[in-house]
């Protein structure tokens, strides 16, 4: 029982991450674009979907610092990592140089493949190419 | 600085962000883990962990969501995309490696790093906000694509 609960949760988690993409407006390439062109005519709106979403995980990992285990008994993964890497670094900056390139970033990408658009479905399966690159040769790197 | 007042919507960008917000905030307090969509991805990819139907299904959650926008709430997703074939295939290849590379991506670093604090996480995501903002800036106003 509790492990049909806990699927259809995870599959809850989903639909209201994407909901949140969908209805801020994070879902559309061109929108992050428009905010990431600082220079030209700006659209600061996702600074607002940040702010709100961080205001509310402030509270939430707040609560979770509490805990010791989830809900449905797992452990909790939190990183404890401080240190400042040279991979945390230079990863941000090629993932940063390629959200600007299309506007798009994982969970984005995923929202606009469910909305039937193709260019989306390129895009993902460049990412996991992207992605198995860095499993094949960089782990442990990390 | 010049604002696009037609195209800035400040408050449906904050009831999203409070809905993702929500979203880490129940994947921790329920799952224990931090809801990052590159690293629950990535780990789609190797298997062995053992959690792969878990991670399928939140990504099927992700993908279910403008069916179940459009049905329930008859709001329909807006995705445009600007980017030729070609940089779609550039940009995926750097999101996917940079992202793993640099331990993740908006929802991990950003959403749940900022909201636990951590400094890695901050550091993060300011340099992928760079990153990204001097890419549309080269791209649109210096190559004028």
């Amino acid at each position: 029982m509790r492990r049909h609960f806990n699927l259809y949760s995870q599959y809850f988690i989903g639909v209201l991450f994407g909901f949140g993409l969908i209805i801020s407006g994070m879902s559309n390439p061109q929108k992050i674009l428009n905010f990431l062109d600082v220079t030209g005519n700006w659209d600061p709106s996702l600074i607002f979907a940040m702010g709100g979403a961080v205001i509310v995980g402030l509270g939430g990992f707040y609560l979770a610092s509490k805990q010791t285990k989830g809900f449905f008994g797992s452990a909790l993964h939190i990183p404890g990592r401080r240190d400042i890497s040279r991979p945390l670094v230079m990863g941000s900056l090629i993932f940063g140089a390629g959200w600007g390139v299309a506007g798009f970033c994982p969970g984005p990408a995923i929202v606009s493949l469910g909305a039937g658009n193709m260019k989306a479905l390129v895009f993902v399966l460049a990412m996991l190419a992207g992605m198995a690159i860095c499993n094949r040769f960089f782990t442990g790197q990390k | 600085m010049q604002i696009d007042w037609l195209a800035f919507t400040p408050v449906p960008a904050l009831l999203g962000g409070i809905m993702l917000g929500i979203a880490a905030t129940l994947y921790i307090l329920l799952h224990g883990r931090i809801l990052g969509i590159s690293g629950i991805i990535s780990g789609l990819l190797s298997p062995k962990s053992g959690d792969v139907n878990l991670r399928l299904i939140l990504a099927l959650g992700i993908l279910s969501a403008p069916f179940w926008a459009a049905l329930l709430f008859d709001i329909h997703t807006k995705s445009v995309i600007d980017a030729d074939w070609p940089a779609i295939v550039i940009a995926g290849l750097l999101v996917g490696f940079g992202a793993n590379y640099g331990s993740g991506c908006t929802s991990g670093h950003g959403i749940c790093g900022l909201s636990r604090l951590s400094p890695r996480s901050l550091v993060a995501t300011l340099t992928f906000m760079g990153a990204g903002f001097l890419m549309v800036f080269v791209i649109r106003h210096v190559l004028g694509l």
